[in-house]
């Protein structure tokens, strides 16, 4: 009996293992599928169509300039929508809200992140962008700021949970020496809690824009599709079109192995990276930040 | 002045308070009006011959049923993978792994899993699982790379379900001479599981409402008949609605509406079974 | 005659906190063996060197040797599984597990592979008869263990580990969280236990170990300073520092 033990420990303990560094294997293989399909476009199309502003692939116009500066303006936008409310909303939550009040708005911010984007793309198109077109006076509802706009709604809950966390995680004696020194309870927040969950708060925003880069049905379904440069704070007010949506709308109709398809996948490897990038560098801030929290306890 | 400040200082913190009571409002209050929008613009859709019928006239009427079941399939065959997998890596990291530069790899990658933009999956999935490995545009070839990206989530609620269990249980129960996997089975487990739990369904609400990355793996635009097997295409909830919204010119309003009720319901439920079974535990927990 | 026999143990843990250093000890059978002195002086880190409880601690290093009827159990081919049935611990805070009364008290004899019901129910109440709690919850073993009061739960935690019919007793300030009746009985259950078992006590006071030791042994800062029988222990101590200890000039 025990040799039989020890045996089915032996395999279940090798299987757990394996399930372990199965992500490590995952992150690898993505990285080598997007590489061993995106790199052939550097042999494939020209490298001054690849840098070139012009986005049409039926003539082998290959810029992908226009895709990444409308990437960057819907984040820019989403970031703005979604940084003060979801700090704004995570220290309500931690700081002010009643018990009961957090049992409801806990769940519910939850709930927007798990919201379908479809839903949201679709609901977009249907009323945002019209009221939109008529409110702001455009010719089109389908902009750059449309997206941004539900963007943003898509990134308030990473950015909540994760300052939310972080707030949480300030120890209760600080807020009590404060309270004891006299400070109001606002002061405390701003002058004590927050700067102690500085770090925190970083990684939810960089997390929050994280997620707002990699969105892909709402913007394709909102942001009017016209990759153009976007250069100015203008182009809000117009179409663009995102890295993601440009994969997602084009994928689908190319011949695999042509040039456009291995185009695709480069742009695919490059938000590889710069989601990786991203990730990295939010996980970073908090290592960084326990360790210094360690240097200080020891 | 003395008092001037104090009564300036609470002025502030009574403008403050109102401010963020009004920024949690403006964040919650979309949600609700979506959910309550949806189901008002939806329910006239709602009819038995919507959910058990196959669309006719170009999607432009008929019912939605393989569209549910498409969802319904992928989201069984998300499970299937990634479940057990993902529980599994979990027990890994909480209850065997040590800290170490291998842990710590394993740990950014997961961090990186959970970054990676949904369409990339899908372009991971037409790569590995459509062309390479030769599944077609298949719901298996979907399910698969939906797994790969629920992963990370179930991995991290499950990792933190495991750790909120006291140590003081392991100890115990190695000093009864159990071994480590008697100990995790018997014990652990059943104390994390509704928090792996809530976790796992939070994770598969996700990969049903997901449409990109089944854009280019399995998702099929229209089909007249269920699949019949895992090699097979299959409509889906999300990306019919996509279809419907954005590349079928003059669709009924009401259809579309309705599509987005099913879906929102599908996810809906799963959120709130999620949320009740994490609730439920709380209360039930005695350590 | 001497049960466990210490020869020169040391040991280290990674983050440097506790040690022992060059532990020699002979420990008799059938006796209640005190290990007492000020809190970091190493008396829990030997208790759990002797059923290998260590092993799921990082240590540094470790040297020396344990022998349990002759045996060097330090060994790395030691079966520790069989070794930890073997000798029953007793934890400082009470550790029900998330079972019934029952399902504590047969969680061990079930990992052992025992099946048989009746041999079950016939360890469910030698065991609880043995730590003084048969009484107190015979008509309700299958309620949730985590309802009994906190003296309660300490002796059933007694009783599972005396259901694996133990020879050892490990026993690391057993009645730290107690009030004084619920220690006086977990006390009184030791007296009757030591005709059986070897019993191994870290007390939570001077009073306590004096009460209760036949044997006694003094740590201070992981090293043994005296050791001897604990009625001439406690009334004459041989070394300065016992003596200073004892009579609570510090600690």
């Amino acid at each position: 009996m025990e040799k039989s033990l020890n045996w089915r420990e032996f395999v279940i303990t090798r299987l757990v293992k394996a399930s372990g560094y199965s992500a490590i294997l995952f992150v690898a293989l993505i990285f080598f599928f997007l590489v061993r399909e995106g790199l052939p476009t550097f042999w494939k199309a020209d490298i001054t169509s690849l840098l070139s502003t012009r986005w049409y692939p039926i003539e082998e116009y290959y810029g992908i300039l226009p895709l990444i500066t409308g990437s960057l303006i819907v984040t820019l936008g989403a970031t703005l929508v979604a940084v003060p409310l979801g700090i704004g909303t995570a220290v309500y939550i931690s700081e002010i809200a009643p018990r009961w009040m957090r049992e409801i708005l806990k769940p519910l911010v939850e709930l927007l992140g798990g919201l379908p984007s479809v839903v949201l793309g679709f609901l977009g198109i249907l009323l945002l962008s019209p009221f939109l077109r008529v409110f702001l006076d455009l010719p089109t509802g389908l902009t750059a700021l449309t997206g941004s706009l539900l963007l943003g709604g898509i990134a308030v809950p990473t950015v909540v949970s994760v300052a939310e966390d972080a707030l949480d995680a300030v120890p209760r004696a600080y807020r009590e020496g404060a309270w004891a020194l006299g400070a109001t309870r606002w002061q405390t927040i701003w002058r004590v809690t927050f700067p102690a969950a500085r770090s925190g708060v970083l990684t939810a925003i960089m997390l929050g824009i994280g997620r707002a880069i990699g969105e892909t049905m709402t913007v394709m379904m909102v942001t009017g599709n016209a990759p153009v440069l976007a250069l100015k704070l203008g182009s809000l007010f117009s179409p663009v079109r995102t890295m993601t949506a440009t994969i997602a709308a084009e994928m689908g109709e190319v011949a695999s192995g042509s040039t456009h398809y291995h185009v695709l996948f480069f742009i695919g490897m490059v938000l590889f990276l710069i989601s990786m990038g991203v990730n990295i560098a939010a996980s970073s801030v908090v290592f960084r930040a326990k360790k210094r929290a360690e240097r200080i306890l020891s | 002045m003395k008092r001037l400040l104090s009564l300036n200082r609470h002025l502030v913190q009574q403008i403050g308070y109102t401010a963020l009571t009004l920024m949690a409002v403006a964040t919650v209050l979309p949600i609700i009006a979506v959910v309550i929008y949806i189901l008002i613009q939806g329910l006239p859709a709602i009819s038995t011959e919507f959910l058990t019928g196959f669309p006719h006239d170009g999607m432009r009427a008929g019912g939605i049923l393989p569209a549910i079941i498409g969802t319904l399939y992928l989201t069984v065959g998300t499970a299937i993978f990634s479940v057990p997998l993902g529980i599994a890596a979990a027990i890994y990291l909480a209850e065997y792994a040590s800290d170490t530069p291998l842990t710590r790899t394993i740990r950014i990658a997961i961090i990186n899993l959970a970054g990676i933009p949904s369409v990339v999956y899908g372009l991971f999935g037409l790569g590995l699982f459509v062309i390479f490995l030769n599944f077609g545009t298949s719901i298996l070839a979907a399910s698969l790379t939906l797994s790969i990206m629920t992963l990370p989530v179930i991995i991290s609620t499950a990792e933190e379900s495991l750790r909120s269990v006291p140590q003081a249980f392991r100890t115990v129960s190695i000093s009864l001479g159990a071994t480590r996997w008697q100990t995790i089975r018997r014990i652990v487990l059943k104390e994390a599981l509704p928090g792996i739990l809530t976790g796992v369904i939070l994770g598969l609400e996700r990969a049903a409402g997901e449409t990109a990355p089944i854009l280019f793996t399995g998702a099929a635009f229209f089909l007249p008949r269920l699949p019949h097997s895992p090699f097979d295409a299959t409509m889906a909830l999300p990306y019919h609605l996509f279809v419907i919204s954005t590349q079928v010119p003059e669709m009924p309003i009401q259809i579309q509406y309705g599509t987005a009720l099913v879906l929102l319901v599908f996810v809906l439920t799963m959120n709130v079974i999620a949320t009740v079974i994490r609730s439920r535990a709380r209360a039930k927990r005695q350590w | 005659m001497d049960k466990i026999i210490i020869e020169n143990l040391s040991l280290q843990y990674a983050d440097g906190i506790e040690s022992l250093r060059g532990i020699s000890l002979n420990i008799r059978e059938k006796a209640v063996t005190v290990l007492f002195g000020p809190a970091g002086g190493g008396k829990s880190t030997l208790l759990r060197c002797l059923n290998r409880l260590n092993d799921l601690t990082e240590v540094k290093a470790s040297s020396g040797k344990i022998l349990i009827d002759g045996k060097n159990i330090l060994d790395p081919d030691v079966d520790v599984i069989a070794l930890r049935r073997k000798i029953g611990m007793v934890f400082a805070r009470p550790v029900v597990l998330p079972l019934s009364i029952r399902g504590n008290l047969t969680y061990g004899l079930e990992l052992a592979g025992e099946k048989r019901r009746s041999k079950l129910e016939e360890a469910v109440e030698r065991s609880l008869k043995l730590a003084a709690l048969w009484e107190e919850v015979n008509d309700r073993l299958d309620d949730p263990a985590i309802a009994l009061s906190g003296g309660q739960q300490q002796r059933l935690c007694l009783a599972r580990s005396l259901a694996l019919q133990p020879e050892i007793i490990l026993l690391d300030e057993p009645t730290s969280g107690l009030d004084p009746i619920s220690t006086g009985k977990v006390e009184a259950a030791l007296q009757e236990l030591k005709k059986e078992y070897t019993i191994i006590l870290v007390p939570h006071s001077v009073q306590q170990a004096a009460r209760t030791a036949d044997y006694a042994a003094f740590f201070l800062q992981g090293e043994l300073i005296e050791y001897g029988e604990g009625q001439s222990l406690f009334t004459a101590p041989r070394q300065k520092r016992t003596e200073e200890y004892v009579t609570g000039r510090f600690g």
